[in-house]
């Protein structure tokens, strides 16, 4: 298996449709090992759909989904379970547990998967927190943290586990230009620091681009390219260009598919 | 605009049947999955106590201020018609029987749908458009077994225990309008009451009608919840189908039980 050597994650030939819709049309998508990787495109192109596959919450209708050397289409409800383990995912909301304070959120993976005494996981969530910088908000309860903490905190909660793959869906998507900056620096290090392999879905071209050693641009279905940010800035497709340079209008047009504007609006009159 | 034929509708009245039966599959997979899924219920009994106290302790006021005024208002009409043939001794046995048999678990039903069935849909449907049910299953942990399971159980529990606490208030409310306030006789109140109710015909057969409507409406609920379209208007359509469908189920089970337990008597 390359995958296993190379690669963390590995999509060869998968199609994923919702109804009669194609999402993705024979993809293949391959995540290196222990670097940050950057998945672009407009919004609406199925880039969560792609998150959802690699996290197993999603079936392809058609070919493979490689996680740490598991094909993940053909893994039993249990044995996703268990493979979960080894992934944390940063969801677009933080999806803190709405119900327990900030310490009982980053401790609820390591009270759930193992049976360390309290004092060590208490250390071990305050290295956690520390991690973020959110250790003195460890009696706070959700509903008192900024959108900015709470997705630090489900940061934290990501990597109690020290995961092998963390998934980041829209990290920086409502945030304010400190709280981004921060969360650009935090993925950056734990990926380095844990050497772990980072995955980050994003609409955010400069700040993606800033982290990011490797990027694919998907759109229609399709990866529209592949490479370095450098690379991909310089590309020549005019697709590639219009989305990495932010163009209002190109390949993508900016007027939805409507009928003649003149007659459109000649049309109310000759009525 | 197009107009329907005849076929276009009777091809629109298969697909809705399909759907009903599409979704009733839905809920009986799900029913399973919370019930026989991996992970046995042994490791959540402090989240089991937890839902018994969201659903069943804070249920209590309305159903003891409900239990209260229904038997209040039952002796009363009841005194009312029966003091025309003299027989104004049998109140307390009408009210007793009527409360067991019938309205102790159907209102008791009715009232839980209101009040805890619509509070665990809008609550399991709000956690899944925060994404804390994907959060759950991410982290390794199956939402079926950590939040539906004891929520499902906890108003299987606390259901039947209401319905006897809303009988008990609502024979006290009784006794206390025909008894202090309208002078029936204590002694012929509570020894016609005694005489006339049967363990096993009345107060068994109203258990086991208030189990089956706690079964049916918290399933009813949590599935909803659960299957709901994570919106804000996905959770309110969700949590309107849970009052509409438990109250709905209550009252048509209660016939279908009334006619198996007391159909032939």
């Amino acid at each position: 298996m390359s995958a296993a050597n190379d690669y963390a994650v590995e999509l060869k030939g998968v199609t994923f449709k919702r109804g009669s819709r194609r999402i993705f049309d024979n993809v293949d998508i391959r995540i290196p090992r222990g670097k940050v990787t950057g998945i672009m495109g407009p919004s609406g192109c199925g880039k969560t759909t792609l998150l959802r596959l690699i996290a197993a919450q999603l079936k392809p209708n058609a070919g493979e989904v490689w996680v740490s050397g598991k094909n993940l289409p053909r893994l039993s409800r249990g044995e996703l379970f268990d493979l979960r383990k080894e992934m944390g995912v940063l969801f677009q909301s933080g999806a803190l547990f709405t119900d327990l304070n900030v310490f009982e959120n980053v401790a609820f993976p390591l009270r759930v998967h193992t049976k360390l005494p309290n004092e060590m996981i208490r250390d071990i969530v305050l290295m956690k927190l520390q991690a973020v910088g959110l250790r003195g908000a460890i009696d706070l309860m959700p509903d008192e943290l900024s959108g900015g903490m709470k997705r630090r905190v489900a940061l934290a909660r990501a990597i109690a586990l020290d995961p092998l793959i963390l998934l980041y869906d829209e990290p920086f998507v409502g945030q304010d230009p400190i709280a981004m900056g921060v969360l650009v620096r935090l993925i950056r290090l734990l990926n380095d620091a844990l050497g772990i392999t980072s995955i980050v879905v994003s609409h955010d071209i400069a700040e993606t681009a800033s982290i990011a050693d490797y990027l694919y641009v998907v759109g229609d279905g399709q990866v529209l390219g592949q490479g370095t940010p450098q690379e991909l800035m310089n590309a020549d497709n005019p697709r590639i260009s219009q989305f990495m340079k932010g163009m209002p209008d190109g390949p993508v047009p900016f007027h939805y598919p409507a009928p003649d504007y003149r007659e459109d609006l000649l049309g109310g009159v000759n009525a | 605009m197009h107009k329907k034929t005849l076929l276009d509708q009777i091809a629109l009245l298969g697909r809705a049947g399909l759907d009903v039966v599409e979704s009733m599959g839905r809920s009986a997979l799900f029913l399973m999955h919370v019930v026989f899924g991996r992970d046995g219920l042994g490791s959540g009994f402090q989240l089991l106590v937890k839902q018994i106290y969201a659903v069943g302790v804070l249920s209590l006021a309305i159903i003891v201020v409900s239990g209260i005024f229904i038997g209040m208002v039952l002796a009363l009409q009841g005194f009312n018609i029966l003091v025309d043939y003299g027989s104004e001794q049998a109140v307390g046995q009408m009210v007793a029987l009527t409360l067991l048999r019938e309205l102790g678990p159907v209102v008791t039903g009715l009232l839980f749908a209101g009040r805890a069935g619509s509070a665990l849909t809008a609550e399991i449907g709000n956690m899944k458009s925060t994404e804390q049910l994907s959060s759950l299953e991410m982290i390794g942990v199956d939402p079926l077994k950590y939040i539906i399971a004891p929520r499902l159980w906890a108003g299987f529990i606390s259901m039947p225990l209401l319905a006897m606490i809303f009988n008990v208030v609502g024979i006290w409310g009784g006794k206390m309008v025909a008894v202090d306030w309208l002078g029936v006789y204590e002694g012929s109140f509570w020894s016609n009451m005694q005489s006339n109710v049967d363990l096993y015909e009345d107060v068994l057969n109203g258990v086991i009608k208030s189990v089956v409507f706690a079964f049916v409406v918290t399933w009813i609920a949590v599935f909803q919840g659960y299957d709901c379209e994570p919106t804000s208007e996905g959770i309110s359509r969700a949590t309107t189908r849970t009052v509409v469908y438990a109250s709905l189920a209550v009252l048509g089970l209660d016939f279908i039980l009334t006619a198996l337990m007391f159909g032939d008597s």
